[in-house]
């Protein structure tokens, strides 16, 4: 029989971005807050201070940041005609554990989706019509608007003091920042960070042939910054060790370098770690949510009331808690019906090398969102007529920094090790860069997550399954990013260029992106999402559902800039209607 | 490590399904007047143990290791090979601890192949693969009345059997050869460019071969001057060759 606690006000299930945002902007409303991580804490000076921050071995190639498979993983399959298997390795995504989740490790590359992302479905249908949505392709608009979000965007970027140039500010295209971003309300709270030579000579040849190079919004700090919340981060150093690293120097954004310092002295908030919620309990009815049950490092069993729940982890535990809770009706690929677990949606991607004779270009010196890009065939910004496919993806360098175990940048026919692959390494690494594509993934039918039959995690419950391939929209839309990366390369004048096209299906082992979504999704009627504009669950008025589980489908940027808006959007209903009002918001 | 992480790294490694298991200490509560942090507690690296004694490799897995890392990455004019730079000691040492041991990865059964694209899928440990591996390796050496062992062969020979097991085209007593040799290249390539503190990368040899400076923690200086040599030497955790060396 499990321990009961007494009631809180508010429960955060994760502590990473969304959970320090909610707890940040629930303790401030007053309530009685408690958060529960199932990982330990962490802090900069204690698990990675400069010292020994920069170890490649440790962190990425070892995984010390990030979730460890043999207490909870995902089992994975193409299609629904494999028998999934456990991802026993890590490699495909990364997830993070303890205090801070996967915004420890992330780049900082910090995106606005465009206004058109928000409305996929309706604008591809009024411009290309029915035919441009295949009937197994189920993209969905959001139920949110950009317009809805750009305070709420604008908020983040200035919690986290994002480096950036504007393109857009409130309908005026800005020289030097991204023509085809959405209108916005204020510039960046600070300037661009300054660019190494790869990203720089990108940009001189995009502009040359006509395109728009703007800097990467980016969460590395290019000055010291104080936030609204009077914390402060220091100017990046670009050491090159922040895409899958934890920063030693306080220059990236992070829970622990934006919220934590202010949220953890505040008599009203407190977090357990390493408690690790097992279940979502509902009342009787199946429509209120009481309590949750979890499991504390000791391995005793706890229940947690609380009056209201709002689930922050990853996306992945996010749908798996849901389903294993019995909230929302599991999605049938069949039928196509239920919602939990639909539309589960990934990112792809592609490259282009470059291989120089003339240019010392030191890869070493990077940041995690350090980038020059264009954003000609992002979204619908082109047309798409004729091309077979919709969406797109950003075009780019982006220079995280060339650690020496991952980069084995050689040209074309080099053997893989020996005498040869010695001599190519030795004479092209400092004169190596890459251009890369990020491209969206739509929704499809057959794409989906559900609870695996057979294997199972160390509590004994079942595991994620995780069915998922591209389709042909994907690869030929990552085809055309891919040309159009490689027509700039060309016009870079390198000795040669290698062209690295994302081929067959989706692979587990090499690493591609942290930018897993859908599952639990957001829209505006509850036959066709799990969760309403608010985030609010459909099924039980009280419990919120963070993350990028709510994205009806993956556009062509990187996740976090809308997971945090949409945290911001549900925190203000939240604390301004629903408090005073608690029940459904839509 | 304190003892709320070791305490979550017992329930990891204890295999099976949980059911019950003893109380080791409470869950950690923080906020308030409680912020966690806690001075001189840092998590750092564990460095390599010196010693010239194999950890977990025998003499004659030993033999095979520095033979094959020699080829993959051999010593030429360029500068020392993967031998030279402590390669065989490096992958002894991550076969003899956690890693060896597959400790974070997810060890489950029911077993089956699978896909390529479903990745790791055996049910043998690293530091299991490397023991039935090599095992079988020498096997086959011998079926193939090549002499007594892989590293007994000739460069040129060693290399063209390096390269049957690249593509798999090795039996290997059941094993996946390919499997087998790309954990073999990576376990190299992470000895010859990981930091000096886990035994590889001798004198930074691997570093600089290629012009890596090391764990530098400051490059604000060098991000503008755009086409420049790099002037500085490399630096690891524990700082530079010559301070490192005694």
């Amino acid at each position: 029989m499990a321990k009961k606690l007494p009631s809180v006000d508010a429960l955060m299930i994760g502590f990473g971005w969304t959970g320090a945002i909610m707890a940040q902007e629930l303790t401030d409303a007053g309530l009685n807050v408690l958060a529960l991580e199932r990982g330990a804490w962490a802090d900069t000076s204690r698990e990675f201070a400069t010292t020994f921050a920069q170890d490649e071995l440790r962190y990425f190639w070892r995984h010390d940041l990030f979730q460890t498979t043999a207490h909870d993983t995902q089992t994975i399959r193409n299609d629904a005609s494999q028998v999934a298997l456990p991802m026993r390795k890590l490699g495909s995504y990364l997830p993070g554990t303890n205090v801070g989740g996967a915004g420890v490790h992330w780049n900082g590359q910090t995106w606005r989706f465009l206004p058109s992302d928000f409305v996929a479905r309706s604008h591809n249908l009024q411009r290309y019509g029915a035919d441009a949505i295949p009937d197994t392709m189920t993209i969905q608009d959001w139920g949110v608007t950009y317009d809805d979000l750009e305070p709420h965007y604008d908020r983040f970027e200035r919690l986290c003091g994002i480096s950036g140039k504007a393109g857009n500010l409130k309908g005026q295209i800005q020289p030097g920042g991204n023509p085809f971003e959405g209108p916005r309300a204020n510039e960046y709270p600070n300037p661009p960070m300054a660019m190494s030579y790869p990203p720089t000579l990108f940009a001189e040849a995009a502009q040359g042939l006509g395109f728009h190079p703007f800097p990467q919004p980016s969460a590395n700090m290019s000055q010291a910054y104080t936030n609204p919340l009077g914390v402060r981060l220091e100017k990046c150093t670009y050491c090159g060790f922040c895409e899958k690293f934890a920063c030693g120097n306080y220059s990236k954004a992070s829970a622990q370098t934006t919220i934590l310092p202010m949220l953890m002295k505040k008599p009203n908030f407190r977090l357990r770690t390493e408690c690790e919620v097992t279940k979502i309990n509902l009342d009787s009815s199946g429509k209120r949510a009481v309590s949750v049950t979890y499991v504390d490092a000791a391995g005793e069993e706890v229940e947690q009331p609380a009056d209201l729940i709002v689930l922050c982890s990853y996306i992945l535990n996010n749908v798996r808690l849901l389903l294993l809770s019995g909230i929302g009706a599991p999605y049938d690929p069949q039928t196509g019906q239920g919602v939990i677990g639909k539309n589960y949606a990934y990112q792809i991607t592609s490259s282009v090398n470059l291989f120089f004779d003339d240019k010392i270009l030191n890869p070493f010196i990077g940041a995690g969102a350090h980038g020059m890009l264009v954003d000609e065939w992002n979204g619908d910004n082109f047309d798409h007529t004729g091309l077979g496919f919709i969406g797109g993806g950003y075009v780019g360098v982006v220079h995280t920094g060339a650690r020496p175990i991952e980069t084995h940048p050689v040209p074309d026919g080099t053997p893989a090790w020996g005498g040869a692959f010695k001599k190519a390494i030795a004479a092209n690494y400092l004169k190596t860069m890459s251009i890369a594509t990020h491209g969206a993934v739509m929704s499809h039918r057959g794409n989906y997550l559900d609870l695996d039959p057979t294997y199972r995690d160390v509590y004994g419950r079942p595991l994620l399954r995780m069915t998922f391939d591209y389709t042909d929209n994907e690869h030929r839309m990552s085809d055309y990013l891919t040309d159009r990366a490689a027509d700039i390369a060309r016009a870079m004048k390198a000795r040669e260029i290698k062209i690295n096209r994302r081929k067959g299906s989706w692979d587990v082992v090499p690493y591609q992106t942290t930018h897993n979504t859908g599952g639990a999704i957001m829209g505006s009627d509850p036959s066709t999402s799990a969760v309403n504009r608010y985030l609010q669950s459909w099924d039980v008025s009280n419990l919120f559902v963070m993350g990028s589980s709510a994205f009806p489908q993956n556009p062509g940027y990187n996740p976090t800039g809308t997971v945090a808006a949409l945290a911001y959007a549900s925190a203000a209903a939240i604390t301004q209607r629903y408090l005073k009002a608690p029940g459904a918001l839509a | 490590m304190d003892e709320q992480r070791l305490s979550r790294r017992r329930l990891l490694t204890a295999g099976a399904v949980i059911t019950a298991v003893p109380v080791v200490t409470a869950a950690a509560t923080f906020g308030g007047r409680d912020v966690p942090f806690k001075e001189g507690q840092a998590n750092a690296p564990q460095a390599f143990d010196n010693g010239s004694a194999w950890a977990w490799f025998t003499d004659a897995e030993a033999a095979f290791i520095t033979a094959a890392v020699a080829r993959l990455i051999p010593a030429d004019d360029l500068g020392p090979g993967a031998v030279e730079a402590g390669v065989p000691t490096f992958i002894d040492r991550q076969l003899a601890g956690a890693y060896g041991r597959g400790e974070r990865w997810y060890m489950q059964g029911p077993w089956s192949p699978g896909l390529p694209t479903q990745g790791y899928q055996t049910r043998l440990t690293p530091a299991g693969l490397y023991r039935a591996a090599i095992k079988a390796v020498d096997a086959a050496v011998v079926r193939e009345s090549r002499g007594g062992s892989f590293a007994k062969l000739a460069a040129a020979d060693q290399d063209a059997f390096l390269q049957r097991l690249e593509k798999g085209d090795v039996a290997l007593d059941g094993l996946d050869a390919k499997a087998f040799f790309a954990q073999l290249l990576q376990n190299t390539m992470e000895g010859f460019w990981s930091d000096p503190i886990y035994g590889g990368n001798k004198d930074m040899a691997g570093w600089k071969l290629i012009g890596f400076p090391g764990a530098r923690y400051d490059n604000t200086e060098f991000v503008s001057k755009h086409g420049e040599k790099y002037p500085l030497p490399p630096v690891g955790i524990k700082g530079r060759v010559e301070w490192i060396r005694s």
